[in-house]
């Protein structure tokens, strides 16, 4: 396990690894989102007090979900990349940064399209919105730190420490931001606390999670294998790499 | 130990009394700010009594911004830094200690001006007390991820761009509070919970962002 996973931390070995498993990753994302989707927007019923319109947590909510998971991700990379100063770690971490940002817009968005006609306003001053909010400049802080460097390793260890410091405070956030809003507001939109949503609606949720998880996976398998190449043009590996592409 | 914290807090001294006109200018940016927030509004309006405290905390906030670029890159340019990372003195130790000098400057100034502008804002005596209370916790904070910002950024040559997209999320928690402790204390509540959270981020931030500073610096320098 440790010799398999220590000659997985070689840039070649790690590039042709993702070739197959972004491959897989990339297939089984495109599929369970299809039989989700199917699932979600035509076998489960309507919602007796939304109607149609709480479809759409099929998408938010899997993003949601994910754009937490992909920053916990982040942390963990930076905290290898920090310790063990794996390049490798570096490159997942400045992959995950746009992947997750990615995730947060697109949760903001579909709460904003859903809260709308539910709420009655795109935005409130919601605890979940607002958190959610703070995670977007988060990650942008990343993204922007990734590029305003120019040496790709001492940018990517900034991005790390930053990265590990963020996540420190990414539960401080959340629970502060509860108790602004509970100090703030006694009887405010509250959400459609937790029902126990029927099995009907909930298998499409956890099939379009995993097709999510399985784009993350995709995603980074790519957007890694790109910045591994782009770092290490100039060596062996990735010139016989490009003249196989040649020939 | 003492003569190199001595050291250090001495050539700190020195240097800031050299650029006087540096550590003023973001005091008047900070009663400047306040003061167009009050004639932005209308005149007398019990509006900017009720947004006091947010208003004191968003100058806090901008004001610490300013010139905030350049804490650690002038001793990188001078050469400084990097014998304070070769010095036989803890890197995190040292760096400690300019972060300290660096809120005797900038955070206990803010601090102490938080009173008068909180009563040019027509805030009582005593929710404007507890603003000073929550600025000299919060600033404490608001120096050390400053400080880590700026030692993340010290090799780029315009950093000021940046810095506020760094450091303005992570302060989130710090406004919420400081400007929830004020709300309370204007309702007659109790205002200890806030002020403990303030001074748990506080002691949070001293026990480990001057590592963080110190290995972004070191990463830097590399």
């Amino acid at each position: 396990m440790w010799t398999w996973l220590h000659r997985l931390a070689s840039p070649p070995t790690f590039y042709r690894f993702s070739e197959a498993a972004g491959g897989v990753f990339g297939w089984a994302a495109a599929g369970l989102a299809l039989i989700g989707l199917f699932g979600g927007l035509v076998l489960a019923p309507a919602d007796y007090q939304q109607g149609d319109a709480f479809r759409i947590i099929y998408v938010h909510v899997p993003s949601a979900w994910l754009s937490l998971l992909t920053y916990t991700l982040m942390a963990v990379a930076g905290a290898i990349a920090l310790i063990w100063r794996i390049k490798l770690a570096e490159c997942v971490l400045v992959s995950a940064a746009p992947v997750g940002a990615s995730f947060t817009a697109l949760a903001l968005a579909t709460g904003m399209l859903w809260g709308k006609p539910m709420w009655g306003a795109f935005w409130v001053w919601d605890a979940r919105l607002t958190s959610e909010l703070v995670l977007l400049f988060l990650y942008l802080g990343v993204i922007a730190l990734s590029q305003a460097l120019e040496d790709p390793r001492a940018a990517a260890r900034a991005c790390a420490l930053l990265a590990v410091v963020g996540v420190i405070n990414v539960p401080i956030v959340h629970y502060s931001v509860e108790w602004w809003n509970s100090l703030h507001q006694g009887s405010t939109v509250s959400r459609l606390g937790k029902p126990a949503i029927a099995g009907s609606m909930l298998w499409p949720l956890l099939v379009m999670t995993a097709a999510f998880s399985c784009f993350l996976g995709w995603a980074l398998c790519r957007r890694a294998q790109t910045e591994l190449l782009r770092r290490e043009r100039t060596s062996t590996w990735v010139r016989e790499l490009g003249e196989a592409v040649h020939v | 130990m003492m003569g190199s914290a001595l050291a250090v807090l001495r050539r700190e001294a020195q240097l800031a009394f050299a650029r006087r006109g540096e550590v003023i200018q973001p005091l008047l940016l900070y009663v400047l700010i306040v003061t167009l927030f009050g004639l932005g509004a209308e005149p007398n309006s019990p509006v900017v009594q009720k947004a006091a405290a947010d208003i004191v905390w968003i100058a806090a906030l901008l004001s610490s911004l300013l010139g905030l670029d350049r804490l650690f890159r002038d001793d990188l340019e001078d050469g400084t830094l990097e014998q304070w990372l070769i010095a036989p003195a803890p890197a995190t130790e040292i760096v400690a200690l300019k972060l300290f000098a660096h809120w005797l400057l900038t955070g206990l100034p803010l601090t102490l001006g938080a009173p008068l502008l909180a009563w040019m804002l027509a805030l009582p005596t005593y929710p404007a007390s507890i603003l000073a209370l929550t600025l000299l916790l919060g600033s404490v904070v608001l120096v050390l991820i400053g400080g880590f910002a700026a030692a993340l950024t010290v090799a780029m040559p315009r950093a000021g761009a940046i810095l506020p997209l760094l450091i303005l999320p992570l302060m989130c928690p710090i406004v919420i509070f400081g400007t929830g402790a004020v709300r309370s204390a204007m309702h007659g509540w109790p205002v200890s919970a806030p002020l403990y959270f303030l001074g748990a981020i506080a002691v949070l931030g001293i026990t480990l962002i001057p590592w963080a500073v110190a290995a972004a610096l070191r990463n830097a320098l590399d």
